[in-house]
């Protein structure tokens, strides 16, 4: 079986935070929790790059090696993901964790840790299928539905691939072959054309600006 | 006949404590092993009920819809 993978395209990705609320709505995900986010290199500086990170669902996760009640476990299709009965709120999976994915809705007016939360995979839990305990503990199960992801089906631009990894591995393949073939018209290394490759029937190079008409000659002996 | 109601209330008191079995309140932890609750396959219940292949199919045909050079070139 195929494993389940993210790939977010940052020359694509435009911080529309359409992958978040989707995220949020999809699960009812509450206040103060974020499964997935939108971080942004170089803000507001020209070339700035976005990227929608979430759980990663690794192969050799390294919350799974340091949680000290073994709660979490590998799906058949390489999802990451845990039992909430199990879990203690220590937090050491989000020391662990490189992406920060793991969530800790906070329970009291003194910031007590409530049992961890992260991306599913839109995979649910270790409860029945669509029940409403998975839905309460673990939100929506889409895979479950024969569904991707809602984060990356929302995607606008579709810079956020979910699925099979080979297969989102093909998608991008293609469109990175799709841009090199078509070039970049002169201009900066960012925008429409980079991210999604000039179109094919786009003059390349530009046409160049016409020229200016030249002045017209003063006549002579007239000063 | 006080004697065999003695004997019938004493077999029904031990019998009554037999439901009270000791259960384990804490997880038996195994280092390095999952210890929750087993999960179901995504293709086990409906719609797919257990049909791999479709819940398979189901899930390419989506991940494809996301190549938007394939749907419009």
């Amino acid at each position: 079986m195929a494993r389940m993978k993210f790939l977010c395209d940052a020359e694509r990705c435009i911080e529309c935070n359409g992958c978040v609320t989707a995220c949020k709505q999809e699960h009812d995900i509450p206040w103060g929790v974020n499964r997935r986010r939108v971080v942004t290199i170089n803000d507001g500086v020209p070339g700035e790059r976005s990227m929608s990170v979430a759980c990663m669902h690794c192969s050799d996760a390294p919350c799974m090696a340091v949680c000290p009640v073994d709660c979490f476990y590998h799906t058949e299709e390489g999802v990451v993901l845990h039992d909430k009965d199990l879990c203690i709120g220590c937090g050491y999976c989000f020391y662990a964790c490189p992406f920060g994915a793991p969530q800790f809705p906070q329970l009291g007016a003194f910031g007590v840790r409530g049992k961890m939360d992260k991306c599913t995979f839109c995979a649910g839990g270790p409860e029945k299928d669509n029940s409403p305990e998975e839905f309460a503990k673990y939100g929506r199960n889409r895979l479950a539905e024969g569904k991707l992801p809602a984060c990356a089906e929302m995607c606008s631009t579709k810079a956020l691939l979910a699925g099979d990894g080979e297969v989102i591995s093909d998608i991008y393949r293609d469109r990175v072959t799709m841009r090199a073939a078509r070039g970049t018209r002169s201009g900066p290394p960012w925008g429409w054309d980079t991210a999604y490759a000039p179109a094919a029937s786009a003059p390349h190079p530009p046409a160049a600006a016409p020229a200016p008409a030249p002045a017209p000659a003063v006549p002579a002996g007239k000063s | 006949m006080t004697r065999v109601a003695t004997l019938l209330l004493l077999a029904s008191l031990v019998a009554a404590l037999a439901a009270c079995g000791e259960r384990p309140q804490v997880v038996n932890y195994k280092q390095g092993t999952y210890q929750g609750k087993r999960d179901t396959p995504p293709y086990q219940n409906p719609p797919f009920n257990g049909d791999k292949a479709a819940w398979e199919r189901a899930l390419a045909t989506r991940a494809q819809a996301q190549n938007e050079y394939k749907r419009t070139h």
